[in-house]
C-alpha cells in the first residue's frame, strides 16, 4: 500500500485546494477554458509529482535530464519565464488602453 | 497638400513659443501641440501662439502624444503629417525638404537623419543612437542611420496604415516596424540638429542607458502585441 509522509500530505491538501479554486473560478466564468485547462493540468500534475516522486525520475531519464527533481526545476523556470512574459504583454496592453482613454478624452474635449 | 505639424510636448514652456514661431515663419500654420500632461504652461503658451492644442489629462509618453497627433490628423482630413520636437532641436526650414519626396510620390515616409551629414552629436546621444539603430536592425530588420530622430514626415498612405501601439520612447523604433509591416517606402534625408544646453538638459531624463534598456524591452514586447 502506498504511504505518504506529512509534507506530502500538506502539499496535496494545498494543491487540491488550489484546484478547487480553479474549478470554482471557471464555474463563475471568471477564467476562460484555456486558463482553466492550463491551471487544472498544472495542479493535477503537481499532485501526481508529490504523490509519486519516482515517476518524475523515470520521465526525466526518458528526456535525458537525470533526476526527477531537476526536471521539475527546469520546467518550473521555463513556466515562470513564460508567465512573466505574458504578464508583461498584458501590462503593456493595459497601459495602452489607458492611453486610448486619455486620447479619446483629449480629442473629444478638443472637438467640443 | 494639407499638412499638419505635430509637436508632442511635456513641460516645454521655455521653448514651445519659439518653436511655433519658427514653424509659422516658414509657412506652417497647421500646428498641433499635444500637451502630454504638462505641469507648466505649455498648453496655454501654445494656444496663445496660435497652435491647436489637445491635452492629455495625465502624462502618457512620447508614443501616446504622437498617436494622438495621428488620430487628430485622420479625423480632420489631413493628408500629410510631420512630427517635430518641442525642445527647439529641429529647424523648420528642413520640413520642406522632407515633404518634397512625399509630394512627388517617391515614398510614404521620410526620416530626418541627424547623422547622415552632420557631426557634433553629443557622445552620450551618439552611443544611445547607435544602440537604437542596431536594435532596430536586429528586431525589426530595418536599416536606419537615425532611429531616434524626432523629425519625420508621413504621407497619406502611411498616415492611414501606421498603428502606434507603444506609448513611450520606443515609438521612434516602432515607426520602422510599421514601415516594414505595411511595406511602406521610406527615405532618409540629412537634417541639422541644434544641441543647446536646454535640449541636452531636457534629454538627460530620456537618453540614459537605463532608458535604453527600458526602450529595448518595449521594442521586444511590441513584436508580440
Amino acid at each position: 500500500m502506498m504511504s505518504i509522509n506529512f509534507v506530502q500530505a500538506v502539499l496535496v491538501v494545498f494543491l487540491l485546494f488550489a484546484l478547487s479554486r480553479v474549478v470554482l473560478r471557471f464555474k463563475e466564468r471568471q477564467i476562460k477554458i484555456g486558463e482553466f485547462l492550463f491551471w487544472s493540468l498544472s495542479f493535477a500534475g503537481a499532485v501526481v509529482v508529490v504523490v509519486l516522486p519516482g515517476e518524475t525520475t523515470k520521465l526525466a531519464q526518458l528526456l535525458g535530464v537525470g533526476r526527477g527533481v531537476d526536471l521539475i526545476v527546469y520546467a518550473s523556470i521555463v513556466t515562470l519565464f513564460y508567465i512573466c512574459f505574458r504578464t508583461y504583454i498584458q501590462l503593456e496592453n493595459m497601459r495602452h488602453e489607458i492611453t486610448e482613454l486619455v486620447r479619446k478624452l483629449a480629442l473629444e474635449k478638443k472637438s467640443k | 497638400m494639407k499638412t499638419l505639424v505635430v509637436i508632442p510636448a511635456h513641460n516645454e514652456s521655455a521653448k514651445i513659443a519659439e518653436v511655433i514661431r519658427d514653424l509659422k515663419k516658414f509657412g506652417y500654420h497647421n500646428i498641433l501641440v499635444v500637451d502630454d500632461g504638462s505641469t507648466d504652461n505649455t498648453g496655454k503658451i501654445s494656444q496663445k501662439c496660435g497652435a491647436k492644442v489637445v491635452t492629455h489629462v495625465v502624462n502618457r509618453g512620447l508614443g501616446a502624444g504622437l498617436g494622438t497627433g495621428f488620430e487628430f490628423a485622420k479625423r480632420n482630413g489631413y493628408n500629410c503629417l510631420v512630427t517635430f520636437d518641442g525642445d527647439g532641436q529641429h529647424e523648420a526650414k528642413d520640413i520642406k525638404r522632407l515633404l518634397f519626396p512625399i509630394q512627388k510620390g517617391v515614398c510614404d515616409v521620410v526620416i530626418g537623419s541627424r547623422l547622415l551629414a552632420q557631426k557634433g552629436m553629443p557622445w552620450q546621444r551618439l552611443i544611445i543612437n547607435h544602440i537604437s539603430n542596431f536594435s532596430t536592425l536586429m528586431l525589426y530588420r530595418v536599416r536606419t542611420t537615425d532611429a531616434t530622430s524626432g523629425l519625420r514626415a508621413f504621407g497619406k498612405k502611411a498616415l492611414n496604415q501606421i498603428k502606434i501601439k507603444t506609448d513611450r520612447m520606443e515609438v521612434s523604433n516602432e515607426f520602422f516596424w510599421e514601415i516594414r509591416r505595411n511595406s511602406l517606402k521610406f527615405l532618409e534625408i540629412p537634417i541639422k540638429a541644434i544641441y543647446t544646453e536646454y535640449s541636452e538638459k531636457h534629454s538627460h531624463n530620456t537618453a540614459s542607458l537605463w532608458q535604453a534598456v527600458y526602450v529595448g524591452k518595449g521594442m521586444l514586447l511590441r513584436l508580440f502585441r
